[in-house]
Protein backbone atom coordinates (compact mmCIF):
# COMPACT_ATOMS: atom_id res chain seq x y z
CA UNK A 1 0.00 0.00 0.00
CA UNK A 2 1.40 3.46 -0.68
CA UNK A 3 1.79 5.94 1.59
CA UNK A 4 -0.62 8.33 0.42
CA UNK A 5 -3.56 5.42 0.79
CA UNK A 6 -2.46 4.89 4.53
CA UNK A 7 -3.19 8.42 5.16
CA UNK A 8 -7.21 7.76 4.56
CA UNK A 9 -6.81 4.75 7.45
CA UNK A 10 -7.89 7.07 10.21
CA UNK A 11 -10.18 8.83 8.27
CA UNK A 12 -12.16 5.85 6.99
CA UNK A 13 -11.77 4.50 10.36
CA UNK A 14 -13.59 7.24 12.20
CA UNK A 15 -16.11 7.81 9.50
CA UNK A 16 -16.92 3.94 10.22
CA UNK A 17 -16.95 4.77 13.93
CA UNK A 18 -19.14 7.51 13.23
CA UNK A 19 -21.45 5.39 11.51
CA UNK A 20 -21.65 2.75 13.72
CA UNK A 21 -22.50 5.05 16.46
CA UNK A 22 -25.27 6.99 14.71
CA UNK A 23 -26.78 3.98 13.64
CA UNK A 24 -26.72 3.29 17.40
CA UNK A 25 -28.54 6.53 18.07
CA UNK A 26 -31.24 5.80 16.02
CA UNK A 27 -32.52 2.89 17.55
CA UNK A 28 -34.28 2.10 20.83
CA UNK A 29 -32.07 0.41 23.63
CA UNK A 30 -36.06 -1.03 24.87
CA UNK A 31 -36.68 -3.01 22.04
CA UNK A 32 -34.76 -6.27 23.02
CA UNK A 33 -34.43 -8.60 20.45
CA UNK A 34 -36.44 -11.47 20.76
CA UNK A 35 -35.73 -14.77 20.55
CA UNK A 36 -38.87 -16.40 19.87
CA UNK A 37 -39.26 -14.27 16.32
CA UNK A 38 -39.47 -17.15 13.52
CA UNK A 39 -39.92 -19.57 16.36
CA UNK A 40 -43.67 -21.78 16.74
CA UNK A 41 -45.57 -20.29 19.38
CA UNK A 42 -45.18 -22.13 22.31
CA UNK A 43 -47.13 -24.82 23.52
CA UNK A 44 -49.86 -23.96 26.41
CA UNK A 45 -53.43 -24.73 28.00
CA UNK A 46 -54.75 -22.06 29.79
CA UNK A 47 -57.63 -21.45 31.47
CA UNK A 48 -60.71 -19.10 29.36
CA UNK A 49 -60.93 -15.52 31.01
CA UNK A 50 -64.71 -15.90 30.86
CA UNK A 51 -65.12 -19.14 31.44
CA UNK A 52 -62.57 -20.98 33.68
CA UNK A 53 -63.78 -24.23 33.30
CA UNK A 54 -63.01 -24.38 29.72
CA UNK A 55 -58.69 -24.12 28.39
CA UNK A 56 -57.30 -22.56 25.40
CA UNK A 57 -54.43 -24.94 23.76
CA UNK A 58 -51.81 -23.33 21.28
CA UNK A 59 -53.20 -25.44 18.97
CA UNK A 60 -56.44 -23.18 18.39
CA UNK A 61 -54.13 -21.08 17.11
CA UNK A 62 -53.66 -22.57 13.60
CA UNK A 63 -55.18 -21.96 10.27
CA UNK A 64 -55.04 -17.94 10.31
CA UNK A 65 -53.23 -15.24 11.26
CA UNK A 66 -53.59 -14.23 14.95
CA UNK A 67 -52.20 -11.17 16.98
CA UNK A 68 -51.47 -12.13 20.68
CA UNK A 69 -51.67 -9.70 22.67
CA UNK A 70 -50.43 -9.95 26.68
CA UNK A 71 -52.18 -7.10 28.70
CA UNK A 72 -53.58 -6.59 32.25
CA UNK A 73 -55.76 -4.08 34.04
CA UNK A 74 -52.96 -3.36 36.38
CA UNK A 75 -50.85 -1.61 33.47
CA UNK A 76 -51.26 1.86 32.35
CA UNK A 77 -50.22 1.58 28.92
CA UNK A 78 -52.68 -1.29 28.61
CA UNK A 79 -55.31 1.27 29.03
CA UNK A 80 -53.71 3.67 25.90
CA UNK A 81 -53.22 1.21 23.80
CA UNK A 82 -57.02 -0.72 24.32
CA UNK A 83 -59.48 1.72 22.61
CA UNK A 84 -56.85 1.69 19.59
CA UNK A 85 -56.88 -2.25 19.61
CA UNK A 86 -60.65 -2.25 19.76
CA UNK A 87 -60.70 -0.14 16.55
CA UNK A 88 -58.41 -1.82 14.83
CA UNK A 89 -59.98 -5.04 15.66
CA UNK A 90 -62.96 -3.75 14.04
CA UNK A 91 -61.08 -2.48 11.37
CA UNK A 92 -59.34 -6.14 10.37
CA UNK A 93 -62.15 -8.27 10.46
CA UNK A 94 -59.29 -11.48 9.32
CA UNK A 95 -57.21 -10.98 12.31
CA UNK A 96 -57.68 -13.15 15.30
CA UNK A 97 -57.05 -10.71 18.42
CA UNK A 98 -55.81 -13.09 21.14
CA UNK A 99 -56.07 -11.64 25.06
CA UNK A 100 -54.01 -12.67 27.33
CA UNK A 101 -54.24 -11.67 30.61
CA UNK A 102 -51.41 -11.50 32.54
CA UNK A 103 -50.81 -11.35 36.03
CA UNK A 104 -53.55 -9.82 36.88
CA UNK A 105 -57.09 -10.20 39.21
CA UNK A 106 -59.71 -12.12 36.69
CA UNK A 107 -62.72 -10.33 38.15
CA UNK A 108 -61.20 -6.79 37.50
CA UNK A 109 -60.03 -7.96 33.61
CA UNK A 110 -63.97 -9.30 32.71
CA UNK A 111 -65.08 -5.89 34.08
CA UNK A 112 -62.43 -3.67 32.40
CA UNK A 113 -63.37 -5.92 28.84
CA UNK A 114 -67.32 -5.20 29.50
CA UNK A 115 -67.10 -1.84 30.05
CA UNK A 116 -64.75 -0.68 28.10
CA UNK A 117 -65.46 -3.20 24.64
CA UNK A 118 -63.52 -6.46 23.95
CA UNK A 119 -61.12 -6.46 20.99
CA UNK A 120 -59.97 -10.06 21.34
CA UNK A 121 -62.41 -13.28 19.81
CA UNK A 122 -60.01 -15.58 22.55
CA UNK A 123 -59.55 -14.53 25.73
CA UNK A 124 -56.90 -16.49 28.38
CA UNK A 125 -55.96 -16.03 31.56
CA UNK A 126 -51.95 -16.35 32.82
CA UNK A 127 -52.74 -15.89 36.40
CA UNK A 128 -49.06 -16.89 37.33
CA UNK A 129 -46.85 -14.95 34.87
CA UNK A 130 -45.58 -18.83 33.10
CA UNK A 131 -46.92 -18.36 30.02
CA UNK A 132 -45.68 -15.37 29.68
CA UNK A 133 -42.24 -16.49 30.50
CA UNK A 134 -43.10 -18.94 28.00
CA UNK A 135 -43.53 -15.55 25.45
CA UNK A 136 -40.76 -14.68 26.59
CA UNK A 137 -42.12 -10.89 27.77
CA UNK A 138 -40.46 -8.27 29.66
CA UNK A 139 -43.91 -6.69 31.02
CA UNK A 140 -46.87 -5.72 29.50
CA UNK A 141 -47.97 -4.76 26.93
CA UNK A 142 -46.34 -6.88 24.11
CA UNK A 143 -48.13 -8.05 20.96
CA UNK A 144 -47.15 -11.20 19.06
CA UNK A 145 -47.93 -11.66 15.28
CA UNK A 146 -48.55 -15.34 14.23
CA UNK A 147 -48.93 -16.47 11.09
CA UNK A 148 -50.96 -19.55 9.58
CA UNK A 149 -48.40 -22.03 10.32
CA UNK A 150 -48.28 -21.29 13.99
CA UNK A 151 -45.02 -19.46 13.83
CA UNK A 152 -44.14 -15.77 15.44
CA UNK A 153 -43.52 -13.25 12.87
CA UNK A 154 -43.38 -10.52 14.96
CA UNK A 155 -43.02 -9.72 18.57
CA UNK A 156 -43.73 -5.41 19.54
CA UNK A 157 -43.12 -4.41 23.13
CA UNK A 158 -44.99 -1.37 24.73
CA UNK A 159 -48.66 -0.04 23.57
CA UNK A 160 -49.71 0.13 19.84
CA UNK A 161 -51.55 3.07 18.78
CA UNK A 162 -52.42 4.11 15.07
CA UNK A 163 -49.08 5.21 13.98
CA UNK A 164 -47.39 2.13 15.92
CA UNK A 165 -50.17 0.22 13.32
CA UNK A 166 -49.38 1.67 10.34
CA UNK A 167 -45.36 1.71 10.94
CA UNK A 168 -44.85 -1.32 12.07
CA UNK A 169 -47.26 -4.10 12.19
CA UNK A 170 -49.27 -3.04 8.81
CA UNK A 171 -45.88 -4.00 7.18
CA UNK A 172 -45.24 -7.31 8.69
CA UNK A 173 -49.29 -8.53 7.91
CA UNK A 174 -48.31 -7.04 4.67
CA UNK A 175 -45.46 -9.43 4.28
CA UNK A 176 -47.19 -12.60 5.72
CA UNK A 177 -50.51 -12.23 3.23
CA UNK B 1 -21.44 28.42 55.25
CA UNK B 2 -21.75 26.25 58.61
CA UNK B 3 -25.73 26.72 58.59
CA UNK B 4 -25.72 25.54 55.24
CA UNK B 5 -23.96 22.42 55.61
CA UNK B 6 -26.34 21.94 58.50
CA UNK B 7 -29.60 22.42 56.53
CA UNK B 8 -27.68 19.90 53.80
CA UNK B 9 -26.56 17.43 56.60
CA UNK B 10 -30.16 15.34 56.76
CA UNK B 11 -30.43 15.29 52.87
CA UNK B 12 -26.69 13.50 53.18
CA UNK B 13 -27.52 10.89 55.49
CA UNK B 14 -30.46 10.17 54.16
CA UNK B 15 -28.92 9.52 50.56
CA UNK B 16 -25.97 7.27 52.55
CA UNK B 17 -29.04 5.20 54.07
CA UNK B 18 -30.70 5.07 50.52
CA UNK B 19 -27.42 3.13 49.09
CA UNK B 20 -28.25 0.45 51.92
CA UNK B 21 -31.53 -0.32 50.36
CA UNK B 22 -31.54 -3.96 48.55
CA UNK B 23 -33.82 -3.96 45.70
CA UNK B 24 -35.03 -7.34 45.72
CA UNK B 25 -35.43 -8.79 49.60
CA UNK B 26 -36.76 -12.17 49.60
CA UNK B 27 -36.96 -14.72 52.05
CA UNK B 28 -36.28 -18.18 50.40
CA UNK B 29 -35.72 -21.30 51.66
CA UNK B 30 -32.54 -23.91 50.22
CA UNK B 31 -32.78 -27.96 50.21
CA UNK B 32 -29.33 -27.30 50.69
CA UNK B 33 -26.37 -24.31 50.94
CA UNK B 34 -25.05 -25.47 47.36
CA UNK B 35 -28.73 -25.02 46.02
CA UNK B 36 -28.71 -21.93 47.03
CA UNK B 37 -25.31 -21.17 46.17
CA UNK B 38 -26.35 -22.23 42.40
CA UNK B 39 -29.55 -20.01 42.82
CA UNK B 40 -27.20 -16.70 43.97
CA UNK B 41 -25.09 -17.14 40.83
CA UNK B 42 -27.91 -18.04 38.37
CA UNK B 43 -29.57 -14.87 39.27
CA UNK B 44 -26.29 -12.67 39.46
CA UNK B 45 -24.84 -13.88 36.03
CA UNK B 46 -28.60 -13.27 34.40
CA UNK B 47 -30.09 -9.70 33.30
CA UNK B 48 -33.56 -8.30 33.94
CA UNK B 49 -35.31 -8.50 30.38
CA UNK B 50 -37.06 -5.15 31.60
CA UNK B 51 -33.97 -3.08 32.84
CA UNK B 52 -31.38 -3.13 30.45
CA UNK B 53 -28.77 -3.09 32.63
CA UNK B 54 -29.15 -5.01 35.88
CA UNK B 55 -29.44 -8.69 36.92
CA UNK B 56 -31.92 -10.64 37.91
CA UNK B 57 -31.12 -10.05 41.67
CA UNK B 58 -30.71 -6.41 41.67
CA UNK B 59 -34.25 -5.63 39.86
CA UNK B 60 -36.93 -4.61 41.22
CA UNK B 61 -39.13 -5.15 38.09
CA UNK B 62 -42.06 -7.61 38.59
CA UNK B 63 -40.80 -9.98 35.36
CA UNK B 64 -37.42 -10.36 37.24
CA UNK B 65 -38.96 -11.66 40.70
CA UNK B 66 -41.27 -14.43 37.87
CA UNK B 67 -37.72 -15.43 36.44
CA UNK B 68 -36.41 -15.44 40.50
CA UNK B 69 -39.10 -17.53 41.35
CA UNK B 70 -38.82 -19.73 38.57
CA UNK B 71 -34.96 -20.54 39.11
CA UNK B 72 -35.86 -21.46 42.16
CA UNK B 73 -38.77 -23.90 41.06
CA UNK B 74 -36.42 -25.65 38.22
CA UNK B 75 -33.84 -25.65 40.95
CA UNK B 76 -36.10 -27.55 43.28
CA UNK B 77 -37.19 -30.13 40.25
CA UNK B 78 -33.46 -30.87 40.42
CA UNK B 79 -32.54 -29.21 36.66
CA UNK B 80 -29.03 -28.58 36.24
CA UNK B 81 -27.83 -24.96 35.57
CA UNK B 82 -27.30 -25.94 31.86
CA UNK B 83 -30.77 -26.61 31.52
CA UNK B 84 -31.76 -23.86 33.29
CA UNK B 85 -29.74 -21.24 31.59
CA UNK B 86 -31.03 -23.53 27.94
CA UNK B 87 -34.81 -22.62 29.23
CA UNK B 88 -33.97 -19.14 29.55
CA UNK B 89 -31.78 -18.16 26.64
CA UNK B 90 -34.74 -20.36 24.32
CA UNK B 91 -37.48 -17.69 25.83
CA UNK B 92 -35.33 -14.38 26.26
CA UNK B 93 -32.30 -14.84 23.68
CA UNK B 94 -28.54 -14.65 24.67
CA UNK B 95 -29.54 -11.14 25.79
CA UNK B 96 -30.42 -12.58 29.16
CA UNK B 97 -26.91 -13.85 29.91
CA UNK B 98 -24.40 -11.03 31.29
CA UNK B 99 -21.63 -13.45 30.29
CA UNK B 100 -22.45 -14.51 26.48
CA UNK B 101 -21.84 -17.74 25.27
CA UNK B 102 -18.83 -18.28 22.30
CA UNK B 103 -20.77 -18.30 19.23
CA UNK B 104 -20.59 -17.18 15.67
CA UNK B 105 -22.15 -13.67 16.41
CA UNK B 106 -19.98 -13.41 20.06
CA UNK B 107 -16.40 -14.03 18.63
CA UNK B 108 -16.14 -10.23 18.30
CA UNK B 109 -17.67 -9.56 21.27
CA UNK B 110 -15.18 -12.17 22.83
CA UNK B 111 -11.95 -11.59 20.85
CA UNK B 112 -12.66 -8.31 19.74
CA UNK B 113 -10.91 -6.24 22.64
CA UNK B 114 -8.00 -8.57 22.44
CA UNK B 115 -7.54 -7.78 18.13
CA UNK B 116 -6.91 -4.31 18.47
CA UNK B 117 -5.13 -4.43 21.55
CA UNK B 118 -3.08 -6.67 19.39
CA UNK B 119 -3.75 -4.49 16.04
CA UNK B 120 -2.35 -1.41 18.00
CA UNK B 121 0.37 -3.05 19.85
CA UNK B 122 1.69 -3.61 15.92
CA UNK B 123 0.94 -0.01 14.68
CA UNK B 124 3.02 1.45 17.38
CA UNK B 125 5.65 -0.97 16.84
CA UNK B 126 6.24 -0.52 13.66
CA UNK B 127 5.59 3.56 14.25
CA UNK B 128 8.65 2.93 16.16
CA UNK B 129 10.88 1.12 13.58
CA UNK B 130 9.95 3.85 11.36
CA UNK B 131 10.96 6.38 13.24
CA UNK B 132 13.92 4.71 14.07
CA UNK B 133 14.87 4.04 10.51
CA UNK B 134 14.56 7.83 9.84
CA UNK B 135 16.75 9.45 12.33
CA UNK B 136 20.05 10.27 10.49
CA UNK B 137 23.45 9.54 11.23
CA UNK B 138 24.53 12.01 13.34
CA UNK B 139 28.44 11.48 13.64
CA UNK B 140 30.40 14.78 11.88
CA UNK B 141 32.95 14.21 9.94
CA UNK B 142 36.60 16.02 11.25
CA UNK B 143 35.75 19.14 8.67
CA UNK B 144 32.26 19.31 9.78
CA UNK B 145 33.93 19.07 13.57
CA UNK B 146 35.94 21.61 12.80
CA UNK B 147 33.06 24.13 11.18
CA UNK B 148 30.85 23.42 14.22
CA UNK B 149 33.44 24.76 16.31
CA UNK B 150 33.91 28.08 14.74
CA UNK B 151 30.01 28.63 14.45
CA UNK B 152 29.94 28.25 18.26
CA UNK B 153 32.88 30.69 18.80
CA UNK B 154 31.66 33.61 15.85
CA UNK B 155 28.45 32.53 16.55
CA UNK B 156 28.14 33.36 12.78
CA UNK B 157 28.76 30.84 9.61
CA UNK B 158 31.86 31.45 8.10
Amino acid sequence: MSNRAKLFIPAVFFVTMLGLLFYGLGRDPNQVPSALVNRPLPVFSEPDLFDPSKTISSEQLRGGIFLVNVWGTWCAPCHYEHPYLVEISEREPELTFVGVNYEDDVKAAREFLEERGNPYKINLTDVDGSLGIDFGVSGAPETFIVDSSGTIRYRHVGPIDNAVWAETIEPVLAQIQ
Amino acid sequence: MIRRLRQLLPMLLLLLAATHVRAAIEELEFASEEEEARYNKLIDEMRCPKCLNANLSGSDAPIAADLRAEIKEQLQEGRSDDDIIEFMTARYGEFILYRPRLSASTVLLWFGPLALLLGGFFIVRRMLAAARASIVDATLSPEEQQRLHAMLKDGKES
